[in-house]
């Protein structure tokens, strides 16, 4: 692989990564349980498919084939994305949303923290940008944890229940291939392995508060920067990019 | 033959001062910060300008009003291009912006980003809009749109929206 052909396979990593959540956190639009947090979800949605373009817009040009940001979304099947298998889990209940948010949120603060030392200029600068929007993401996800875990019987319950689904799906996060590596080691990347201790540590300090257990399990399911995933994901793309596959011109 | 553009790049800026924030129309797009830079080449003109969030909506409806003000003025080509670094904040509205923000019935942002309140990630006060009291709560971390939140003041009890420090 090139130095390119590496950056480019990078930016789709975490554009698809962002583009995803995005789209989950979009389904929940009308179906909030009241409607300051649909609003809540919906705006975070917003905010991740800008990361998302970001990524995919650098992508593209790094790419140097003149594909648009579209067409990197809305053109390429499941087996040619690579998003953090995390991010494409059902929205399930509100307390399985909340535990797949509070989990991404943790380490998407800690990796920008990170990126925003990056010797690329375009990378730093979306590191950024999307630091202080991860900033308010966390916020709202561990308020959650906390307001739930700590709730009504029912709520910590099920909240449980959802921390201990998503568990097995947090080790794809840190997991570092060649690809990683070597952007690492040239100070572009951010060596995911190092942010582990940090995220475990907010994932405790907040699981305490909010009177949860960690799981113990921790069998970690793997795949994505391979481009395999759960079932999940090609059902969601499959709704995503129908109309602009139906209609490749169409604008709006 | 075409008249050779003769307009200077202040000019330009006055023009752009023009144009509403499309959320927020009591205040200009240079108000909020999001111009970053002008130059004029020939007939060409190149502006950069950075995302409020970086999924405002509103981007792309400014970007567009940018674009028809400089088709306007006479450019052939206008190329408007995006710049994240240094990211957009908060501390680049003006005092005259906040105060016409408060007019609008919207708090502003309380303090700059560089404050200690805010460095350890505590909740400001915010001073409602309408009465000026500070016995006011949030009620929502997210509001109308990505850049607000949602206050309520327990005083004159009205809610109002709090433009986040970021
Ligand atoms: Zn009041």
């Amino acid at each position: 692989m090139t130095a390119q052909e590496i950056l480019f396979q990078y930016c789709l990593r975490m554009g698809d990564t962002h583009n995803v959540l995005a789209h989950r956190m979009g389904e929940w639009c009308t179906n909030g349980h009241i409607l300051e947090e649909d609003i809540a979800m919906t705006n975070i949605a917003l905010d991740h498919i800008g990361t998302s373009r970001a990524w995919l817009i650098y992508g593209g040009d790094v790419e140097g084939k003149g594909r648009t940001e579209d067409d990197l979304a809305f053109h390429r099947d499941e087996r040619s994305y690579f998003n953090m298998l995390i991010t494409e889990l059902p929205n399930g209940n509100f307390a399985d949303t909340i535990a797949r948010n509070f989990m991404f949120d943790a380490f998407a603060l800690l990796y920008y923290s990170e990126l925003a030392n990056s010797s690329d200029e375009t990378l730093a600068g979306i590191a950024q940008k999307a630091i202080k929007e991860a900033k308010y993401h966390l916020k709202h996800s561990s308020n959650w944890m906390v307001r739930l875990g700590d709730g009504t019987e029912e709520s910590h319950q099920k909240m449980q229940i959802a921390i201990n689904e998503v568990w097995r799906f947090t080790g794809n996060m840190f997991e570092m291939d060649d690809i990683d590596q070597n952007l690492a080691d040239a100070g572009i990347g951010v060596d995911c392995e190092k942010l582990k201790d940090a995220w475990m540590s907010t994932i405790v300090n907040t699981l305490k508060d909010a009177t949860l257990t960690i799981p113990e399990n921790n069998y970690m399911l793997t795949g994505s920067k391979k481009g395999v995933h759960t079932e999940a994901l090609g059902h969601m793309l499959a709704e995503m990019q129908s109309l602009a596959r139906a209609y490749p011109d169409a604008k709006w | 033959m075409k008249e050779p553009i003769t307009i200077t790049e202040l000019e330009v800026w006055k023009v752009l001062e023009q144009i509403p924030d499309p959320e927020i129309p009591v205040i200009s797009i240079t108000e909020l910060g999001v111009v970053r830079d002008v130059k004029i080449e020939g007939s060409a003109i190149a502006i950069k300008i950075t995302p409020t969030y970086s999924g405002c909506p509103a981007t792309n409806v400014f970007e567009q009003d940018i674009k028809t003000e400089m088709e306007k003025l006479g450019f052939e080509q206008v190329n408007i291009s995006f710049q994240y670094s240094p990211a957009w904040t908060t501390d680049w509205l003006s005092e005259e912006a906040r105060e016409k923000l408060r007019d609008f019935g919207i708090a502003p942002p309380e303090g700059t980003t560089k404050d200690k309140k805010f460095l350890l990630g505590e909740d400001p006060t915010v001073k409602c809009p309408q009465c000026k009291s500070t016995n006011t709560v949030m009620t929502s971390q997210f509001g109308s749109t990505a850049c607000k939140s949602l206050y309520k003041c327990q005083d004159c009890l009205e809610p109002f929206d709090y433009f986040k420090c970021i």
